[in-house]
């Protein structure tokens, strides 16, 4: 029983030193989220927890993209204590995009041009203070941008 | 090694605004070469890190959906004259770039 405990301290020791190393070794990525083939189930894999509409959140893109390759998208947040910023196309085959992981020293705004296949709402996810909140809009796509 | 990464930073007060265009293909897995009738095999960039002064202040993660050569732009404070920004890319076959640049 003893030693059980001994190993079961020694792992937790082992994870610790493992969530220190630092970011930069390209570790975080959440792979399942980017294979996920609806927009709920993005949501649900990224946070697992509800998400509310915030008029804090500006989603800048536009109404009808001409070309779906390149669909220029800019997120801001007048919120406070930005952790992350997600760009979602719904239609989408894969609909995560991006996500942006922002520090303190961070002003929450990102740019990204990215491909659309159709037309489709797309959802701006903002995570700040523990909290989550989005802003979303419709974009009409005249040619769409997964066949090249 | 993937090509250079071009960085452009704007400094206003000791907010910096970062612009960076990454030469990449960002083939999607989906697209089907016209002249072979074949798909071209994914490849993309999956993440990207920006340090100021070798402290992590943005991280991205992609996934298919990021456009060709990749634009993106983000601010962030407390950046002065002399600093350093550096942006690194990892794509899923393993390459990498990256590029840095002094800010002035």
């Amino acid at each position: 029983m003893k030693l059980q405990r001994r190993a079961l301290v020694q792992g937790l020791l082992t994870a610790a030193a493992v969530l220190a190393v630092p970011r930069w070794l390209f570790a975080a990525r959440p792979d399942k989220a980017f294979e996920e083939k609806t927009a709920d189930g993005v949501v649900s894999d990224l946070f697992n927890a509800p998400v509310t509409e915030s008029d804090k959140v500006t989603l800048k893109i536009p109404d009808i993209a001409e070309n779906g390759a390149v669909v220029p998208v800019t997120i801001s947040t007048d919120l406070a204590d930005v952790e992350s910023i997600s760009v979602i196309v719904e239609n989408n085959p894969t609909p995560l995009a991006a996500m942006f992981e922002l520090t303190p020293q961070s002003i929450p705004e990102v740019s990204i041009r990215i491909k659309m296949g159709e037309s489709s709402v797309v959802r701006a996810v903002v995570k700040a203070g523990g909290q989550l909140y989005s802003a979303s809009k419709e974009v009409k796509v005249t040619i769409g941008g997964c066949g090249g | 090694m993937g090509s250079p990464i071009k960085i452009k930073v704007k400094l206003k007060g000791d907010v910096a605004e970062v612009k960076a265009l990454m030469p990449h293909p960002m083939e999607s897995g989906v697209r089907v070469n016209a002249d072979t009738g074949e798909t071209v095999p994914k490849h993309y960039i999956k993440e990207v890190i920006c340090k100021h002064n070798g402290n992590v202040v943005t991280t991205a993660f992609w996934g298919t959906a990021v456009s060709k050569d990749p634009y993106m732009a983000f601010k962030f404070k407390g950046a002065k004259a002399g600093d350093k920004l550096e942006i690194s890319w990892l794509d899923n076959t393993g390459d990498t770039s990256v590029s840095e640049v002094d800010i002035s």
